[in-house]
């Protein structure tokens, strides 16, 4: 997928901002390329888990459907560990033709941003499939 | 027959339809019928142990049924149901 520097520089500072609590939300897109980051409310408020506030997550999807735009990601912070799926994530990816878009702070000073397709109902070896972010100015 | 209304991501699977009416007593029944006609649903929606997860959100006329009578809420004529999985997961 096709992220402007902006745009990933909105993500990480929502997870900055919402630390020490994971962070979600999604991002919009056309063809491939993120055109907005829509903030969530993580209504678990915890730093190891995020449950997209339901009532959010529905008015949001309306948003993007309504504006014509693709729900091209849903992303979420690991605030400590690594920007991959943990074995809950992977658990609960509804959304298999949406990217899952993964925000690490666990390098502070070097944020990483990286996309998966996740298959929950997919043998545990082909579930996740990274595809690349490229950051463009 | 209740509305059921069908997300995005469950739509390929029931062929492209964004509302379907389905037949049933209770939110159980209807779901059993939309698992019966549309195999796909069934399998993005459940454990591998045959329940429906506990992540995915089910309404009926806006109310979550889990706030109520869960997969026992009775149904009549012209109630909408919205199945809604959810946007979770986390770092462990």
């Amino acid at each position: 997928m096709i992220l402007r520097r902006e745009l990933a520089d909105e993500l990480i500072a929502h997870a900055n901002d919402d630390l020490p609590n994971e962070c979600c939300g999604m991002v919009a897109g056309k063809n491939g390329s993120a055109t907005r980051v829509l903030r969530a409310t993580n209504s678990e408020g915890s730093p190891f888990m995020y449950v997209m506030d339901p009532q959010e997550q529905l008015r949001m999807m309306d948003d993007i459907d309504d504006a014509g735009e693709d729900l091209l990601a849903v992303y979420h912070s690991h605030t400590r560990s690594v920007a991959y799926p943990s074995r809950t994530d992977v658990e609960l990816a509804f959304f298999p033709k949406t990217l899952y878009l993964i925000v690490s702070l666990a390098d502070r000073d070097a944020p990483d941003i990286r996309a998966f397709r996740i298959d929950r109902t997919a043998d545990p070896d082909e579930a996740i499939d990274e595809e690349p972010v490229e950051i463009t100015t | 027959m209740s509305t059921v209304k069908i997300p995005p991501v469950l739509r390929d699977a029931v062929g492209g339809r964004r509302e379907l009416e389905v037949e049933g007593a209770t939110v159980s029944e209807v779901l059993e019928r939309l698992y019966a006609d549309h195999p796909g649903v069934r399998e993005q929606l459940m454990t591998p142990e045959g329940e429906l997860h506990r992540f995915v959100n089910v309404y009926v006329n806006d109310e979550d049924v889990r706030l109520g009578e869960w997969l026992d809420t009775p149904l009549s004529d012209h109630d909408t149901v919205m199945i809604l999985p959810a946007m979770a997961g986390g770092a462990r």
